[in-house]
């Protein structure tokens, strides 16, 4: 380790950065301007460099490394291609709010500009998809703007952000120095939430006689769940997670609705219909979440605690505003609200009731395997204390109605973006950061294919990632829409003539894997899987081919209208 | 309505294309925007002409707040402010017209700043209501080429 003060170039300088950060993986790969980097990480003992073999993949890793641990994800990748291909994992990253920073090499500086060898503009590229970035243009900037990007990679809303490092900034020399503290004038978050509009909250939620709670991925990323389960117990208020949501609040407890929206429980959408207070903590309002505005929570007042000011009124009006971090919003309410004496009773057995009205549900057949079977298995198996990671599509809605989150940072999941060949690559950096819990993939063969390039990198690293193949040989939901919108037209949504044998696919890049098609073959695909932890392990799950996911409020309804099984399509207009 | 807002912001390249990409991204609408710097050379001021209703305003002045490269947003619109905007017109010229064109240019305080035989330049500066009216009054007698600055304003007593 390098002290400051000393004279250093700046790759050197680069490392120093890193270590400063508490950076214990890069994923990267090395290409042309960034020669000087790797070859002095090529001493480098202290911070781990995962070699992916796509930039795609490096970036969905530093998300899934993220989102499990909570710390930002680093990628380092070279100009141009290298640099290009990182563009939807950070697009992905800036939907989620997730902590990223992302080094990309850049043509000398010399010949920015001039249409070089391997050059794009990322920064230029990547401006509308970061929370914010950076061209270092002189190597006496590079440490603070190292020190700048993770400041705001991780404070405030998270979010990735970009730092462009031309090669000669790299190769050119100065005396390091680490700025301790950091003041960016323009980006001064507000934490504490103002404490009228705390005590109007509290004023609010005592006169309720239907509360609900709304709680999104603000409530993870500020580490509020505990005095969130408190909030939620203390005043009897029933609690919905949206997808990013899921495990900030125990998906077992009796308090526990699930999740809302457009797949969400029918239970949780009849709430938020008949509520007349809705306390959404974290959350932003997703079209996905709320259906048809106008239909949307009409008889409740709305409380909206966000950190980030722009979520506030930008797609639902509410009455109370309360910008600041969510546990600080939280558990000032704790300190404001004494024990409720309102009788919730009723309220919590008219969700009771229209949760037995129509509960989540599905069919086991001896010889045949559903998804949500399949799901729930896993959920039992790992008594839903795995992480779970997923691709994008029926799965993954599956994987939200009936896996049992029970604790905060469980979901990593394509929420925002819906990017599909998330799932692999997010898992295995997943798998970098938490080594105390089962890390698994729910993927169908769609997206799994869109990064399966990755499976490398982890047999590679023996990783004891489970990959939980939902393989029904469709883009099954676009194929869901298809059926009950578009005519049945099925256009090039069956990929049955075309998917590979996953399981030779596997075993090709030394991966274990089996297949199962049917429940009892299933039942013991993830026992063996869960066992197995000397590395990669794929099960090809053979399931029905048509399944829908149910509920379903079809795109710019009404949430309090929900399709509840299929319907005849030639009885829709 | 039209909302004028002033928006400090870091004196870096891209800082611009940051504010205006936003504006394109987020589908505002972005009427003028112009840039320069303040007594302060790491400071520059954009002053921003845009419409909307209040709820959009509203999202507007919370976007320009979250671009890290701005450090102060002011809706100058409902607060006491100056407001000028420069027209450069060049118009056409001829022996009947010179006259009009004289008497027209100082009623609206205007100066000549080239003249040649079949053309001249005018140079207006004034709110920019006042530029349009100019516009309307100079169009009659041919424009050749016109150029606005945009708005530039500055809010006006000791706050």
């Amino acid at each position: 380790m390098h002290q400051p003060g000393q004279k250093l170039n700046g790759s050197e300088i680069f490392f120093e950065c890193l270590r400063r950060e508490h950076v214990d993986y890069i994923f990267g790969y090395p290409g042309g301007s960034l020669l000087k980097v790797y070859e002095t990480l090529h001493d480098v003992e202290d911070i781990k460099h995962i070699l992916v073999r796509h930039e795609q993949g490096a970036t969905h890793m530093a998300e899934g490394y993220a989102r499990a641990t909570g710390r930002p994800g680093v990628v380092l990748v070279t100009s141009g291609p290298g640099a290009t291909n990182t563009v939807t994992g950070i697009a992905n990253a800036y939907m989620d709010s997730t902590p990223m920073v992302v080094f990309t090499g850049q043509v000398p500086s010399t010949l920015i500009g001039n249409d070089a060898f391997q050059e794009a503009d990322i920064v230029g590229i990547t401006r509308p998809i970061t929370k914010h970035n950076f061209l270092v243009k002189d190597v006496r900037d590079l440490a603070s703007t190292i020190r700048k990007a993770f400041y705001l990679a991780t404070t405030g809303r998270p979010g990735p952000v970009l730092v462009d490092m031309p090669k000669d900034v790299l190769a050119a020399e100065c005396v390091f120095e680490w700025p301790e503290s950091v003041d960016i004038r323009g980006f001064k978050p507000t934490f504490k939430c103002h404490a009228n509009q705390v005590s109007k909250a509290a004023k609010m939620i005592s006169k309720a006689k239907r509360p609900l709670l709304y709680v999104g991925g603000g409530v993870v990323t500020a580490g509020a769940s505990e005095a969130l389960l408190k909030l939620a117990a203390e005043q009897q208020i029933p609690v919905t997670m949206t997808l990013q949501g899921l495990g900030a609040f125990p998906g077992d407890h009796p308090l526990s609705m699930g999740m809302l929206g457009m797949h969400g429980t029918f239970w949780a959408n009849q709430a938020v219909s008949n509520c007349d207070l809705l306390i959404a903590v974290g959350a932003r309002f997703d079209d996905r979440v709320t259906g048809k505005i106008d239909t949307f929570a009409t008889q409740a007042l709305k409380i909206h605690n966000d950190i980030d000011p722009t979520n506030v009124d930008k797609n639902v009006k509410v009455d109370l505003p309360v910008v600041g971090d969510s546990k600080d919003f939280v558990e000032s309410l704790l300190n404001e609200l004494p024990k409720t004496k309102e009788d919730r009773s009723a309220w919590l057995a008219e969700i009771e009731a229209w949760r037995r009205q129509c509960p989540l549900d599905y069919t086991v057949e001896k010889d045949s395997l559903k998804t949500e079977f399949v799901i729930d298995e896993i959920s039992r198996q790992t008594k839903g204390h795995a992480v779970i990671v997923t691709d994008v599509g029926q799965h993954q809605m599956w994987t939200s109605q009936y896996y049992k989150f029970t604790e905060p940072r469980s979901i990593v999941t394509s929420g925002g973006l819906g990017t599909m060949g998330f799932g692999l690559p997010a898992t295995i950096g997943a798998a970098f950061g938490v080594t105390d819990r089962p890390v698994i993939t729910i993927c169908g063969d769609g997206g799994l294919m869109m990064n399966i390039q990755e499976l490398v990198t982890a047999v590679y690293h023996k990783l004891p990632i489970k990959i939980f193949l939902m393989n029904n040989s469709y883009l099954g939901m676009v194929r869901q829409w298809q059926e009950l919108f578009h005519k049945e037209k099925y256009s090039f949504t069956d990929l049955e003539a075309s998917n590979p044998d996953f399981v030779k696919v596997a075993e090709a890049f030394g991966c274990r894997a089996t297949s199962a098609d049917n429940p009892e073959a299933a039942r013991k695909a993830i026992s063996d899987a869960l066992a197995y932890n000397d590395g990669p392990m794929l099960v090809d799950f053979r399931v029905v081919r048509k399944d829908m996911v149910f509920p379903m409020v079809p795109a710019g309804g009404s949430i309090s209208d929900m399709l509840l099984a299929r319907l005849n399509p030639k009885t829709m207009v | 309505m039209k909302h004028l807002i002033s928006v400090l912001v870091e004196n870096k390249f891209g800082t611009l294309n940051r504010v205006a990409a936003m504006f394109s991204a987020r589908g505002f609408n972005l009427e003028s925007i112009s840039i320069g710097e303040t007594e302060d050379p790491e400071v520059s001021r954009m002053t921003i002409v845009t419409r909307g209703e209040d709820r959009i305003i509203s999202q507007v002045l919370k976007q320009l707040n979250r671009l890290v490269d701005t450090i102060k947003v002011t809706d100058l619109t409902h607060q006491p402010h100056v407001e000028r905007e420069l027209l450069l017109m060049s118009l056409k010229l001829s022996k009947s017209t010179q006259h009009e064109i004289f008497e027209l240019s100082n009623v609206f305080k205007g100066k000549v700043v080239d003249i040649k035989q079949k053309s001249i330049t005018i140079e207006v500066i004034g709110s920019p209501d006042k530029i349009n009216t100019a516009i309307d009054m100079f169009r009659p007698f041919g424009i050749r080429e016109l150029a606005r600055s945009g708005a530039v304003a500055i809010h006006r007593g000791d706050s």
